[in-house]
């Protein structure tokens, strides 16, 4: 059984190593380009079915942002919403056969865990400028900013480990419940496996969402003196 | 099968044996607190179960850590190397 640690080299483009996973990135980020390119071409007043469906989407990562983050969405639904709609759409490759879910790799968690990192320091700055955002390091107290500064590396790990466990865990034990005993009996294990997909998505979004939010809140709230 | 070898699977297996322990009572604790506020509260169940799920995601990530443990020390082990 192949370690889930180690990628898989297809080919390589001059001297770069492309993996399996990166393929699968990359053909993942064509096809909701293409379809967003598509889909928005012509927007009628008076949806159709797929216009329809698309703005439920939409919707429901405003809803998410407005109830999380209690700001306006329109900033963040890029961000969020393509975050949300690419994890969930790489988890849910797996229904694809022979196509491993590029998150089930390090790399590809780590990348989007990086994202976040920098999108939080993107919005922190945007919302209160260098100075608010290297405040909001001693927002209780000065005494926090050590650890304030080792949380925010450390969650970005944490989200890391938490997206590649989780996925990687399920791929793992279809594997292996695939090699003992063949037909129909590993579906259960997928169905839990889409259904563990969709939530780390969402878990994902939510805690890009709550990190976002903390920054942005001590931003635009007024320094406190500390007692 | 080398002293080192033998070990790390041991260590796996009561890494992941061990590890789950905790989160197992752990989330059946948070799921019984969320289905008591559903049953006093049956207008707070989409708030309260949206807030379960990121929870028990959350607690899932120490069995999960685990997991990843387990996983290198079979397949990533620097002493095996």
């Amino acid at each position: 059984m192949n370690s889930p640690l180690t990628s898989v080299t297809l080919f390589q483009l001059g001297p770069v190593p492309i993996s399996e996973a990166v393929v699968v990135t990359w053909a993942i980020m064509a096809i909701l380009v293409l379809g967003g390119l598509l889909f928005s071409r012509r927007l009628a007043l008076v949806p159709s079915a797929t216009q329809a469906f698309l703005e439920l989407i939409v919707e429901a990562v405003d809803s998410q942002i407005r109830d999380t983050m209690r700001v306006k969405p329109g900033p963040y639904r890029a961000f969020i919403g393509t975050l949300f709609v690419f994890i969930f759409v790489a988890n849910w490759t797996t229904l694809v056969p022979g196509i491993d879910p590029p998150t089930a790799r390090l790399e590809t968690d780590a990348a989007l865990a990086l994202l976040v990192f920098l999108a939080v320091i993107w919005f922190g700055v945007r919302s209160g400028g260098v100075r608010g955002y290297l405040a909001s390091f001693a927002s209780p107290s000065i005494l926090m900013i050590p650890l304030n500064i080792v949380e925010s590396v450390t969650r970005s790990f944490s989200m890391m480990v938490r997206l590649f466990g989780n996925v990687m865990s399920g791929v793992f034990v279809v594997g292996i419940v695939l090699s003992l005993a063949g037909l129909l009996v590993p579906i259960p294990l997928m169905a839990l496996d889409l259904l563990t997909g969709a939530v780390q998505a969402y878990i994902f979004a939510v805690l890009a969402m709550v990190f976002i939010a903390g920054v942005v809140e001590d931003a635009e709230t007024p320094k406190r003196t500390s007692p | 099968m080398n002293w080192l070898a033998l070990a790390s699977i041991i260590c796996a297996a009561l890494v992941v044996a061990i590890g789950s322990i905790g989160p197992a009572l752990a989330e059946g604790r948070a799921v019984a607190a969320a289905m008591d506020a559903i049953a006093r509260q049956p207008e707070a169940a989409s708030t309260i179960s949206r807030t379960l799920f990121v929870g028990l995601a959350m607690i899932e990530t120490t069995a999960i850590y685990c997991l990843v443990i387990a996983l290198l020390l079979l397949f990533a082990n620097p002493l095996l190397a």
